[in-house]
């Protein structure tokens, strides 16, 4: 794993954008940069990070950037790599950028169309488990028993895993990553660069504004994810399934973190009783029976 | 030149591009210079990029932009970073 001490010092992420304070995605993009550098051109669709740039005509991210509409990231980013190839520009890498809802609802189908016809960008979900920039809707990648604006009573319905979806796609590359873990994070896009095809890194980024915590926490509460085993960081890399090293440990379940320490940060979760603990506490439970089992198919 | 008449829906990256996000600010960090490792934690995790990092990997904080988050003295391994109220008895 890189030491941060050899990241470099070069800031593609501006300061005085207009992300909230303690946002996840503006980490994120900063670990980006540093994993890719120069050569990085982003797709944008509609999310928290079209507004993070700011207003005309100054940017807050230090990359060039096409936004898009909200269906259309990979379509976008596929024919937009083609473009550069055409210009010469062939080092340039395409990095996909797109919230959970432009990726798992309203992107869905150019995402998998890109990943079936492998195009050769890296698409990012940014996973912030709602709409955040209209108001905190739900979408398909809320957890279970979370509120958001439309779902008051909590969700009734568990996340949809679209990682695993796209290893069914059977694409090059495809991994797990944190905020909490940004060493991970950028050692695992400085792998995807490298490989030629489709690679998809989900980005699990805790929100402050529609979690309902501190600001201060958003680090805290995406380690505490991975801790109690709730957000599992894997790679499958060229038809091999692996658990990485920060996830192995809470294979055993009683390396986990209790999963109410992550549960009582949020106000999200203020409204759970016992039973809707227990329905979370049995989903990761079954995820990891899950991959532990793919891990074993796919050695 | 032609192109100086030119107008292009093209925005360049350029810090404050939605102003001096500095007066958001409630609580301010403050960096106990003594007590700082250098392990760079505080300019990894920040999600502003307020953080300085200097030559020799010690740390300053760019109060302009800084909104106050608190990560970084969340993060903090050794507690070198105070959140401190911007006016006394208010935030």
């Amino acid at each position: 794993m890189v030491r941060i001490q050899d990241l470099p010092r070069k800031n593609f992420l501006m300061p005085g954008n207009a992300a909230c304070p303690g946002c996840p995605e503006t980490m994120g993009l900063r670990y980006v940069g540093m994993a890719l550098g120069e050569n990085a051109v982003l797709v944008i669709p509609a999310s928290c990070s079209s507004v993070i740039q700011g207003i005309y005509p100054r940017s807050g991210i230090g990359m060039p950037i096409l936004n898009i509409v909200f269906a259309a990231a990979a379509a976008a980013a596929s024919g937009l790599k083609a473009a550069l190839e055409i210009r010469g520009l062939k080092d340039a890498q395409v990095v996909a950028w797109a919230g959970d809802g432009g990726t798992g609802d309203i992107g869905f189908q150019a995402l998998s169309g890109a990943a079936e016809r492998n195009e050769d960008i890296i698409y990012i979900c940014v996973d912030n488990e709602a709409y955040m920039n209209t108001g905190i809707q739900r979408s398909s990648l809320t957890p279970y028993g979370a509120w958001t604006t439309t779902t008051w009573t909590g969700k009734k319905e568990h996340k949809k895993d679209v990682p695993l979806t796209l290893i069914a796609h059977r694409v090059p590359y495809v991994a797990t990553a944190s905020v909490g873990f940004p060493t991970d994070f950028i050692d695992k896009l400085r792998k995807a660069s490298k490989i030629r095809g489709f690679k998809y890194i989900h980005l699990h980024a805790p929100c402050p504004v529609g979690w309902r915590f501190d600001p201060a926490k958003t680090a805290e509460v995406a380690k505490l994810a991975v801790q109690t085993g709730l957000w599992i960081l894997y790679e499958y890399e060229n038809g091999k399934f692996r658990i990485s090293p920060l996830s192995r440990p809470y294979r055993d379940k009683s390396k986990r973190k209790p999963l109410v320490e992550y549960i009582r940060l949020q106000g999200r979760f203020r409204h759970l009783k016992k039973s809707d603990i227990a329905v979370l506490e049995k989903y990761v439970d079954e995820m990891w029976e899950f991959y532990t089992k793919l891990e074993e198919i796919y050695k | 030149m032609e192109e100086d008449h030119l107008v292009l829906p093209l925005s360049r990256p350029a810090p404050g591009a939605m102003g001096k996000t500095g007066t958001w600010r409630n609580y301010k960090p403050v960096i106990d210079q003594g007590k700082c490792i250098k392990c760079l934690l505080c300019w990894l995790y920040c999600p502003e990029a307020t953080i300085i990092r200097h030559e020799d990997n010690s740390v300053s904080v760019d109060y302009e932009y800084c909104k106050g988050c608190g990560i970084c003295a969340n993060e903090c391994p050794v507690k070198a970073i105070e959140m401190v109220p911007e006016v006394q008895g208010g935030a």
